[in-house]
């Protein structure tokens, strides 16, 4: 079953007066509850393939269908209300809010859901406590190491109960052991939690943890790896 | 959230925030004391013209216009059953303090014993209402004036402006200081009382004497050079003679006591000025006619009752008193230096706050600008997680909002301290309008409107220049935002 649909998606960029295509006529479907991985050199296109999905830019021409939903017709603020309840997102430099503190890093998306406050207190600790850092829950982001940030990036984008996770290049900005613990986090909740994460990266650690790959080049998909996937029993989505 | 993510957002750059707010202060302090200084200005000035001429005058029509000097062309008659009228009106009478009547006339007055004589504006006026129009003090400025000169005075007494009593050389009686006498002028000496009346004015003066006996039978009659007896109250005064016409065309005398050189703040009035009693302008233009007078004064307890009591004025002017051509003028219209002086320190006061406005409004956008420029990443990351356009508009607005409020609150807070120090500091200065100094003075304690005024003009700036960079900040692509380094 698929949770992401792409139909003959394009996208160009116009870079001065020149325009530059990063997507050739995608067609591309994901598989729900997997993890995939978006893989290829540098300006293969697959961030901006992610981008798409992501809902975080517009095709040029094309079908996308994220969860069910032809996001390509959705007005500024119903695709931001879609992400919000639909779609989570992990950045390579973690891009947590500095002001916050972890807890509040992971509740600023359940705020945008309009769930009550002990509600989303309880959330927030339990996903805090997925990622290991209760004890860190009142430190703000510039208190915490990089895996660390990178922990609470992931339950902040587990938090709303997304259906698909988008992370951009998770592991660029740590060291392989840290790489290594966020890629295992990140694949323990995926199986967790029955949700689909969509990964592009360079690291060959990441590509191998995935389920399906999908190898990039010039802006169009080179070739699809699918592996077998085995639901953990138990596994529901949140 | 968006206010929690605001306050901690402005505190994570605190040096730009704070000068951010340093200046909102300092243009909330500046609009607050200049505004309190014209503030006081107008006060004094109201107070000043109301003290003088009450909230509204019951005139002759037309005699703003074209009568004045003329008391005998545009006189009011039977001004006593007027002013009863007014003092007993159910609806009037509330908001009365004083009804008191005046006279103007134009004459010449001369001191003949030193050959030397100018033309005048006389003012006659009932002593004891004036006085009682001094202690209007709806502004609660300190201390009270004094009575009058010419209180308890002889009939005969008057003053004269320093200008009137310098060309009548009488500075030196008068013990006025820096008055010289102009090169030739004759000495005291020769100047002694009751010497030098040319034969003429003594004519005439003895001519009317007899009459004004009869016109006010038991007065006090003022003494003429023809040896009437001054009043010992004014013995040893020296004497001028005011020549008038009567209100049938024919000259007319009156011998005065000038009790006191009273300076005028306007060089024009204080060279024309002359104060007398009611009675004895009477006399000298009605003579043995009924006695008239060119205006009735009416104060009222406040200001802001005058748009009442000119309707209720105006009214019996048309109904009870419509068999005289009379009309209402307020003290502005009377006093054109009052709105001239107002406008011109509006004027200043709005090119003052209009140029603070502009100030903080570049000043906050700046801010703001910067704010947006280096938390693009985070607008990209918002944006992405799911906060919408107006979100982020919101998160940068209430930043401005913050500047604003706090900005103001702390500028009134400086303002009233500095306020306070101003006014206790014993720095004094001559306002227009007045001949000597007054304590400077700073209205910002007990005028709430202009501190919310200035607390909500100052928080709009902000929102006004926020508006720019939060809807620039809302419109960032996402992509673009997240890439941003």
């Amino acid at each position: 079953m698929s949770v992401i649909v792409l139909k003959d998606v394009s996208k160009t960029y116009r870079v001065g007066a020149v325009d530059v295509p990063a997507l050739r006529g995608i067609d591309l479907e994901i598989r729900s509850r997997c993890l995939t991985a978006l893989a290829g050199p540098s300006g293969s296109g697959k961030t901006t393939l992610l981008n798409l999905i992501g809902c975080i830019d517009r095709a040029d021409s094309g079908d996308l269908i994220v969860d069910g939903t032809r996001v390509g017709e959705l007005s500024d603020d119903v695709l931001s209300d879609f992400r919000a309840t639909h779609l989570g997102f992990i950045f390579q430099s973690f891009n947590l809010i500095p002001v916050l503190t972890a807890h509040e890093n992971v509740e600023y998306p359940l705020r945008l859901t309009n769930m009550a406050a002990a509600q989303r207190r309880e959330r927030v600790c339990a996903m805090l406590e997925a990622v290991g850092l209760t004890a860190y829950a009142r430190r703000r982001p510039g208190q915490l190491s990089g895996g660390q940030q990178q922990r609470v990036a992931v339950a902040r984008a587990l938090a709303a109960a997304p259906r698909v996770i988008l992370a951009d290049e998770p592991t660029a900005n740590l060291d392989s052991q840290t790489a290594s613990s966020i890629i295992e986090l990140m694949r323990r909740m995926q199986r967790e939690h029955a949700v689909s994460i969509v990964i592009c990266s360079h690291d060959p650690q990441v590509i191998g943890a995935a389920d399906d790959k999908v190898f990039m080049r010039d802006g169009r998909v080179e070739s699809v790896q699918r592996s077998a996937v085995t639901y953990m029993p138990g596994a529901e989505a949140i | 959230m968006t206010l929690a993510l605001a306050v901690r957002n402005l505190a994570r750059n605190r040096r730009r925030s704070l000068t951010t707010l340093a200046a909102i202060v300092v243009g909330a302090v500046a609009i607050l004391l200049f505004g309190g200084y014209t503030r006081n200005i107008r006060y004094g000035l109201q107070m000043g013209f109301v003290r003088s001429s009450g909230h509204l005058q019951i005139q002759h029509k037309d005699y703003f216009l074209y009568g004045s000097g003329n008391p005998a062309g545009y006189g009011i008659t039977n001004y006593r059953h007027v002013m009863d009228l007014v003092r007993h009106d159910p609806v009037l009478a509330p908001m009365l303090t004083v009804v008191t009547p005046t006279l103007q006339l134009g004459g010449i007055a001369g001191n003949f014993a030193a050959g030397v004589s100018r033309t005048v504006i006389a003012t006659g006026s009932d002593i004891d209402g004036q006085n009682e129009l001094r202690k209007w003090n709806d502004f609660g400025f300190e201390g009270t004036p004094g009575n009058l000169a010419l209180t308890g005075t002889a009939p005969n007494a008057a003053v004269v402006g320093e200008g009137v009593a310098r060309v009548l050389q009488l500075c030196e009686p008068l013990h006025i200081r820096s008055c010289p006498a102009p090169e030739g002028a004759a000495t005291s000496a020769s100047r002694s009382a009751g010497s030098g009346l040319p034969p003429d004015i003594a004519a005439l003066a003895d001519a009317e004497v007899p009459q004004k006996l009869q016109d006010s039978p038991g007065a006090q009659v003022p003494g003429t050079s023809q040896g009437i007896a001054p009043p010992s109250a004014v013995a040893g005064s020296p004497r001028i003679e005011l020549l008038a016409a009567t209100a049938r065309g024919a000259p007319n005398v009156a011998s005065l006591a000038v009790i006191e050189a009273d300076t005028q703040a306007v060089k024009d009035l204080d060279d024309i000025y002359v104060a007398l009693h009611l009675e004895q302008a009477q006399r000298l233009v009605y003579a043995g006619d009924p006695p008239q007078v060119t205006s009735i004064i009416v104060q009222l307890h406040h200001t802001a009752q005058i748009p009442a009591a000119r309707a209720r004025l105006e009214q019996l002017l048309r109904t009870t008193l419509e068999d005289q051509p009379l009309e209402v003028q307020d003290y502005e219209t009377l006093n054109p230096t009052y709105g001239q002086t107002i406008g011109f320190f509006a004027a200043i006061f709005g090119f003052i706050a209009i140029l603070i406005g502009v100030i903080v409004l570049f000043t906050v956008s700046n801010t703001m600008s910067m704010a947006v420029v280096e938390r693009t990443p985070e607008i990209g990351t918002l944006r992405a997680i799911g906060v919408r356009r107006s979100g982020i508009r919101k998160m940068f607005m209430m930043e401005g909002i913050l500047l604003g409020l706090a900005g103001s609150v702390l500028g009134i807070i400086v303002a009233l301290v500095l306020a306070f120090l101003i006014n206790h500091g014993g720095i004094t200065w001559t306002p227009p309008g007045r001949t000597d100094a007054v304590p400077l003075t700073v209205r910002v304690w007990g005028e709430p409107k202009p501190m919310l005024g200035v607390a909500i003009a100052l928080t709009l700036v902000t929102v006004v220049s926020s508006w720019v960079p939060s809807r620039r900040g809302a419109r960032t692509n996402i992509v673009s935002a997240l890439r941003h380094a």
